[in-house]
């Protein structure tokens, strides 16, 4: 019994210590001088401390023409990611909330739609929207990227706001409806205010995704607006020259932090996302 | 009750207006326009002209486009069925009453708060080798698309770990019970009993497992471009090339068009064996 308890031990920690590696390599990378990269093991502790690499990849480093640092790329994916967490999620709470409780005629068939429409290869729907928002004069822009999120995050936020508000007992809603409420102030007087936990999942769920994403962005945010992810891979792969490993660590933890931090302060809720947008999905 | 009854009826309509526009327009009619493109000679821009089927031909007779498809087969095999197993493993471990649990499933569940091309980039730089590894795979042609099943397996097992350790948690006590005094061993109850019964757990995890490869792009651009030469080529990399590199939106969306059959092919069968259970 007792070597079977060393065994499960064992394999867990080995496990652990392997998820944890590229972390670790990332941070150490990130605090060496290239002197010792070349030198030293890719393992080795930094014998001596150097946060001149997150300097650069903060504020100097070349992301394609310019070379200010991923902090650009920053702000871009802050100005991208903000509307794009704020007004998908709202509409996400309407149309859970409509399909719960107002169940319009032919409603559930363009639900069923949405959903199968999260599974299609987004190669499938870039050009035409690419042709569709130049149309619309917004190619390239905040308002286009932040529009193309809104229709790609639909149906997951749907999803998780369909399934929360089908957990509401029906009678609220009615006694709301005799009591004279319509659409819009059952809405927000009696369902948004008792949807703080699914409110949160789903920011944390869209914040990632938004933050996390490479191709909408590398499409459709236009050269103003690149998102930190698309300035990363820029700094990392196109740029020519000598390798500055330990810059090229310091910017991908930048780039990762905030999810990460996301991750690590909100764990539970985080877990609680991926199971409600996978049990139906 | 002296309200008007018709804008109470509308106003559900209107505010389903932005659900109905991405589901018909962005999506189906989006759709329906790659698969109308498919059957032009379009290069930079959209013609009209029809050429039938010449363009899925001339995709077929590409040696990237059959690479990629190669490629993203045993790719997605690989991943898929490395995701499982050590998704199952890791969660049947953390299952036996381990301490430190809550620290362990943070350790294995971090890599999926991560991007593809934060993941790709970390493995490209760990695996350049003469670096940490005693191997050089990922500027090696026949073993590139192997390093790409690493990175992204480290990124996703963990969602594997996480649904299943869920569904671990919902297996009647009673049933352990019962096979204790029958005196039979635990992996025999896991392999015969208690995987069986997580296996719509299962299935949906294999269907998100898969979306992800279809969808396989930004990891291969970050960790190898594509390359060695083309050694790493995926699908969904070639339509992208050929629809903003290269202005030839006839075979892209072609492309696009053949990608989009094994996804049916998932869904179909899917949706119609959850409908079936529901309706039970």
């Amino acid at each position: 019994m007792k070597v079977a308890r060393v065994g499960i031990y064992a394999f867990l920690f080995s496990a652990a210590l392997c998820f944890l590696l590229p972390l670790y390599v990332m941070l150490v990378t990130s605090v060496k001088s290239m002197d010792e990269i070349r030198q030293g093991s890719l393992f080795a502790l930094p014998l001596a401390l150097t946060f001149e690499p997150w300097r650069q990849a903060w504020s100097a480093v070349c992301t394609g023409a310019a070379c200010e640092g991923v902090r650009a790329g920053f702000w871009n994916s802050v100005a991208i990611a903000i509307p794009s967490t704020i007004i998908p999620i709202l509409l996400g709470a309407v149309n859970g909330y409509a399909l719960s409780f107002w169940k319009p005629r032919g409603a559930n068939v363009l639900f069923a739609v949405l959903l199968a429409g999260a599974f299609i290869p987004l190669q499938v729907m870039i050009y035409p929207l690419v042709r569709l928002l130049a149309a619309g004069g917004i190619f390239g822009s905040l308002p286009g990227i932040v529009l193309v999120h809104t229709i790609f995050g639909m149906p997951l936020l749907t999803l998780l706001f369909r399934n929360y508000y089908a957990g509401v007992p029906h009678e609220l809603f009615q006694a709301a409806r005799i009591d004279g409420g319509g659409f819009w102030r059952i809405f927000l007087q009696v369902m948004l205010p008792m949807s703080t936990p699914i409110l949160v999942v789903a920011a944390i769920m869209q914040l990632t995704g938004v933050w996390n994403d490479y191709i909408l962005g590398l499409v459709f945010a236009g050269r103003e607006h690149l998102p930190m992810t698309v300035q990363l891979n820029n700094v990392i792969n196109t740029t020519t020259g000598t390798r500055l490993y330990n810059v090229n660590m310091a910017a991908t933890i930048l780039t990762a932090l905030v999810p990460l931090a996301l991750y690590f302060l909100s764990g539970r809720w985080f877990v609680r996302g991926i199971a409600a947008g996978a049990v139906k999905g | 009750m002296a309200r008007p009854r018709r804008p109470a009826r509308l106003t559900p309509f209107a505010a389903l207006l932005p659900m109905a526009l991405t589901a018909i327009v962005a999506y189906i009619g989006c759709a329906l326009w790659t698969l109308r493109v498919s059957f032009t000679s379009s290069r930079t821009f959209a013609s009209s002209q029809y050429v039938g089927l010449a363009q899925y031909e001339r995709l077929f007779d590409n040696e990237r486009w059959v690479l990629s498809l190669h490629n993203l087969a045993l790719y997605g095999v690989l991943f898929i069925a490395a995701c499982l197993v050590i998704g199952c493993l890791l969660a049947i471990f953390i299952d036996q009453n381990v301490t430190g649990e809550g620290v362990l499933r943070t350790i294995f569940l971090y890599p999926y708060a991560m991007s593809f091309v934060a993941t790709g980039l970390v493995w490209q730089w760990m695996l350049t080798p003469g670096q940490g590894f005693p191997f050089d795979w990922i500027v090696d042609q026949d073993m590139v698309i192997y390093t790409v099943v690493i990175a992204t397996v480290w990124q996703a097992a963990g969602l594997v770990m996480a649904m299943v350790l869920a569904g671990l948690r919902g297996v009647d006590p009673d049933l352990w019970k019962a096979a204790r005094l029958d005196g039979i061993p635990a992996w025999r109850v896991y392999v015969s009993i208690v995987l069986p019964l997580l296996a719509p757990t299962l299935a949906t995890v294999t269907l998100l497992l898969s979306t992800t490869v279809v969808k396989l792009f930004d990891a291969v651009v970050a960790m190898t471009q594509g390359g060695p030469g083309t050694a790493s080529e995926v699908p969904a990399k070639f339509i992208m090339d050929h629809l903003f590199l290269r202005s030839n939106i006839g075979l892209a969306s072609a492309g696009a068009m053949v990608m989009l059959a094994p996804v049916l092919a998932m869904l179909v069968p899917y949706a119609y064996a959850r409908s079936r259970r529901v309706n039970r």
